[in-house]
């Protein structure tokens, strides 16, 4: 990881060594960042610990897309730099990191954080200092700071038309849920939001079994034989997985040995994508189901061209793309649009250009920020391949604009819109 | 090929106006190029109509083979090129897609192929065709069982068609037929024949009073399997436990060390399994035994590099368990990090053979998968290796002697020094062979062995330090209690229950279950 930082500013001192020389090389070369220090970037994901597998992939299409607008000439003329920190999966040290990128760093922007309860823990940091940070992961909702703009799906974008396809024809018209998660406070929160929509749709709590297990838990056969139990009471039942981490590959594999086959219990996850699917034999998984707002297997130019970017910064054809790294793309090209509006990067004047911002996004629809600092995106439900890719079964006909306080959450109803 | 024109014949007589089946077979076929609606329509259709051409279609469809093209025809693959599935003649698969599927088609796809699949030859896939009717049952399918159960030979794939005969009668429009259904279901006594029966009660509120009688009866029997079912897993665990915490057994228990490392030699292990896998992929006849062969291997690596370890740092440690606490913890950590940065932070996987895969149901209906079965026998072989180990040969011996008394071990002529290397080396490897189960069925991650760390020194704790009887019992009495709390308090509570319970437990018993006697035990 160090290795990266080291890159880094190995390249920033030759870029530093060429602007040195240019004055003296005068006509032949055209210094390509013409006045004023350069844009700082933050990059705060976890390289180290449990949830590295998952964010390393961001800061790699952070560092693509700086290379990128520098390829371009810069922003604003000026040249736009990375400080990349490493908070390792430690909650309170991703407050300590978002300090230092704030106050020492004095950085412009920050892309960053993976798991709600990191976002939770740099949350005052930035408003306190008056930062911006893009938050590019799906998450729970029921949380809307000036500081952070959230390019990844509100619930209502990604877990409720999930809950819909199932119980549709299509999906097998599930009567019966099966809420299975890892226990923090996206499962928690976004299961008694699907317990709300549920229940509104008939489906009683008797019909709901509701279960928890620890980050990394790999004992699932009681877990997955209740299931079973579960559905045998004459009703077509589903699964829907808020399980996260690699506490997914054990629990398939129980799938697979219990027989458990996608035509008779379906399992739709929220946070298993090409990533997480890069290290399992999916072939027993065939069938089972994933919503995102993008998946790699999506046509189309916009998500050509983002995999042309990608490819030719990773230069590994085995790497694939994911809905993270998507919003990721699309925040950074939004922000980068806003700045060019604002003809500044100030924080305060950045948020008022951000609002309206739109982009033809490699999902393949435009996606504009709304003024809850939300996108509107569309909806996809993907079947897992024995590829590990997944292949599209269902989508929204249109973007479909986020609602982050949900209105099956009791709370809410007083909240003003 | 006697068999191939039977079941051709076969077919044709289900199909008897085959003439008019002939037109049915083409008009059916563009359906397939549909969306998923009408592919399951068109699955259907070509199920029932019994046309022998439709089995390739739907077979290749299964694959994920079969092409639609842009006019609505539909491809076959046939040798290496494809042929058009209504006519037959080749085709040119430039510009075709491949037809795609989605659950409801592949149930409607399960049910087709049973009912073409009924006829074959082959015993295996006959059974599989009669699960498949079972749950897609429908009442036109009644006809077609019969026939079906006259001619099985096979006692185990007759008494599966009976059990989807029962599932079809349960549908049709016959009250008595449907009643002697319901108590052939309920004698059958399974999980999903009850679905089957609750599904049926809905439809059907006249038979809720037999319904209920065949459920009760499936209830009770359910009820003992699934005490038997609680208590494998519960083994299952307890075995996993065991495997994890007989090196510590052995270095904590015998010798008195903390190791805190103990938890990466177990990941260690881990490794040397993957690594295995990969050198034996090359040789394809050396592959399918690249786990057993993985088992010395994982012992030998680990056990190596327990012995560096003691040698290198513990042995100038002994008698200062705090420091030996922190430095084998500061070991634990060198060794994670160095694992990542050869293997990289990304899981490995490690692949299952096919006899490690699946479920396999023991006489009495109690379904067992095969994984955590191997499991268990492989923690008690191990048990069985290490008892053999310390009472059985002379290293065992001298390793009681040193424990029991080490001057006078010396003056005996044992050289104490390697004796606790070879101990602690023994130790290490134990370590890797747990390595090697729990690649089956964990993540092989560098965090792999700090999740078994601290179970593994509750269980030696609890069983009593320095027996091996002890490590057993603890082991397994841990799991079973895990598993038997888990669907009242579920996962994360269990497991807090099952620590609070064992708190309460040492400060009753602070020597654990089996506690060691006699002078050597008081020193």
């Amino acid at each position: 990881m160090s290795n990266d930082r080291f890159t880094l500013t190995r390249r920033a001192a030759l870029a530093g060594l060429g602007a040195a020389i240019a004055p003296l090389a005068a006509p032949a070369i055209r210094p390509a960042f013409a006045q004023g220090a350069p844009i700082k970037i933050g990059v705060l994901h976890s390289l180290s610990g449990t949830m590295a597998i998952s964010e390393t992939a961001l800061r790699d299409t952070v560092l693509m897309m700086v290379e990128w607008i520098n390829g371009k000439g810069g922003l604003l003329g000026r040249k736009v730099e990375a400080v990349v920190v490493d908070p390792a999966s430690n909650w309170p040290l991703f407050a300590e990191k978002a300090r230092e990128l704030l106050q020492v760093h004095k950085v412009d922007v920050t892309f960053g954080c993976w798991t709600s309860v990191s976002r939770k823990s740099v949350l005052p940091v930035f408003e306190e200092l008056n930062g911006l940070l893009f938050y590019p992961v799906q998450y729970e909702g029921e949380e809307e700071s000036k500081n952070i703009f959230y390019t990844g799906a509100a619930p209502n974008q990604q877990a409720i038309p999930a809950v819909e396809y199932l119980m549709s024809d299509d999906g097998g018209e599930a009567k019966r849920i099966a809420l299975l998660g890892t226990d923090y406070v996206y499962p928690r929160t976004t299961n008694r939001i699907l317990r709300g929509f549920l229940n509104s749709k008939g489906i009683g709590d008797a019909d709901i079994m509701e279960e928890y297990t620890p980050f990394g838990h790999s004992d699932w056969q009681g877990i997955v034989a209740r299931v079973k139990r579960f559905a045998s009471e004459g009703k077509k039942t589903a699964i829907v997985s808020t399980i996260n981490g690699d506490a997914n590959v054990p629990f398939y594999r129980e799938l697979g040995n219990q027989g458990i086959k996608a035509e008779d219990i379906p399992c739709v996850a929220f946070s298993v994508g090409e990533e997480e699917l890069a290290g399992i034999d999916t072939k027993p998984l065939v069938g089972h189901l994933a919503a995102w707002n993008y998946f790699m297997s999506i046509k189309g130019a916009p998500n050509e061209e983002f995999l042309k970017l990608w490819r030719a910064y990773i230069k590994n054809p085995k790497r694939v793309t994911n809905d993270p790294m998507e919003a990721t793309y699309t925040g950074f090209r939004m922000w980068t649009q806003a700045v060019e509006k604002a003809k500044t990067t100030k924080v305060d004047e950045v948020r008022k250009a951000m609002i309206g911002q739109k982009l033809m996004a490699p999902c393949g629809y435009e996606e504009e920020m709304l003024p809850n600092h939300h996108l509107s995106k569309p909806v996809f439900i993907g079947e897992v391949q024995g590829d590990g890719q997944f292949n599209i079964v269902w989508k929204t006909p249109n973007a479909v604009k986020a609602e982050n306080w949900s209105p099956f959450i009791p709370e809410n109803a007083n909240r003003k819109k | 090929m006697t068999s191939l024109i039977l079941r051709m014949a076969f077919l044709l007589l289900l199909a008897l106006p085959a003439w008019a089946q002939e037109k049915d077979y083409a008009a059916t076929l563009p359906g397939l190029a549909g969306g998923f609606g009408e592919i399951a329509g068109a699955v259907e259709r070509l199920g029932a109509l019994g046309d022998p051409r439709a089995l390739p279609v739907l077979q290749a469809l299964q694959e994920g083979k079969l092409l639609k093209a842009g006019d609505g025809h539909v491809l076959v693959p046939r040798g290496a090129g494809y042929a058009d599935a209504a006519t037959g003649a080749p085709a040119d698969p430039a510009g075709a897609e491949p037809v795609r599927l989605n659950n409801r088609v592949r149930q409607a796809l399960r049910g087709a192929l049973g009912r073409l699949q009924l006829v074959s030859p082959d015993a295996v896939e006959r059974g599989a065709a009669a699960e498949a009717i079972f749950r897609s049952r429908s009442a036109e399918d009644v006809p077609l069982l019969q026939a079906a159960i006259g001619r099985e030979q096979d006692a185990g794939v007759r008494a599966r068609l009976e059990l989807a005969l029962a599932a079809a009668q349960l549908v049709a429009p016959d009250d008595s037929v449907k009643r002697d259904a319901i108590a052939r279901l309920g004698a059958a006594g399974t999980v999903e024949a009850r679905a089957l029966l609750l599904e049926a009660r809905a439809a059907a509120p006249a038979l809720a009073g037999p319904i209920e009688a065949a459920i009760a009866r499936i209830d009770q029997s359910l009820a003992i399997r699934r005490a038997a079912e609680t208590l494998f897993q519960g083994l299952s665990l307890g075995s996993v436990l065991l495997l994890a915490a007989l090196g510590l057994a052995v270095t904590f228990g015998v010798m008195g060390v903390i190791n805190m490392a103990h938890g990466e030699f177990v990941m260690l292990g881990a490794y040397a399994t993957f690594a295995v896998q990969e050198l034996c992929r090359g040789i394809p006849w050396l592959a399918p035994w690249s786990l057993p062969l993985s088992v010395p291997a994982a012992f030998l690596v680990t056990a190596a590099c327990g012995a560096l370890l003691e040698r290198g740092l513990i042995r100038h440690l002994y008698g200062r368990p705090l420091e030996t606490l922190l430095m084998t913890f500061g070991v634990g950590m060198i060794i994670q990090q160095a694992v990542r940065l050869a293997f990289g932070a990304q899981n490995r996987e490690v692949i299952s053979p096919s006899w490690m895969q699946g479920t396999i149901t023991l006489p009495g209906g109690v379904a067992v998968t095969q994984n955590r079965l191997w499991i268990i026998v492989f923690g008690l072989l191990v048990l069985a290796l290490v008892f053999a180990a310390i009472r059985l040969t002379r290293f065992g011996l001298e390793m009681r002697a040193v424990v029991q008394n080490r001057r006078i071990a010396a003056t005996m002529g044992i050289r104490t020094g390697r004796v606790d290397a070879m101990t602690f080396a023994f130790g290490s490897g134990l370590a890797g062979m747990a390595g090697v189960a729990l690649s089956q069925i964990d993540n092989v991650s560098p965090n792999l062995g700090t999740g078994y760390i601290i179970d593994s020194f509750m269980v030696v704790v609890f069983g009593g330090v320095g027996s091996l009887a002890g490590t057993l019992v603890g082991a397994l009495t841990l799991g079973v209690v895990n598993k038997m709390l888990e669907p009242y308090a579920g996962a994360v509570l269990a497991k807090v229950f099952v620590l609070v319970a064992i708190m309460l437990f040492i400060q009753r018993r602070p020597k654990g279950l089996f506690a060691l006697k006699g002078r050597a035990a008081e020193s």
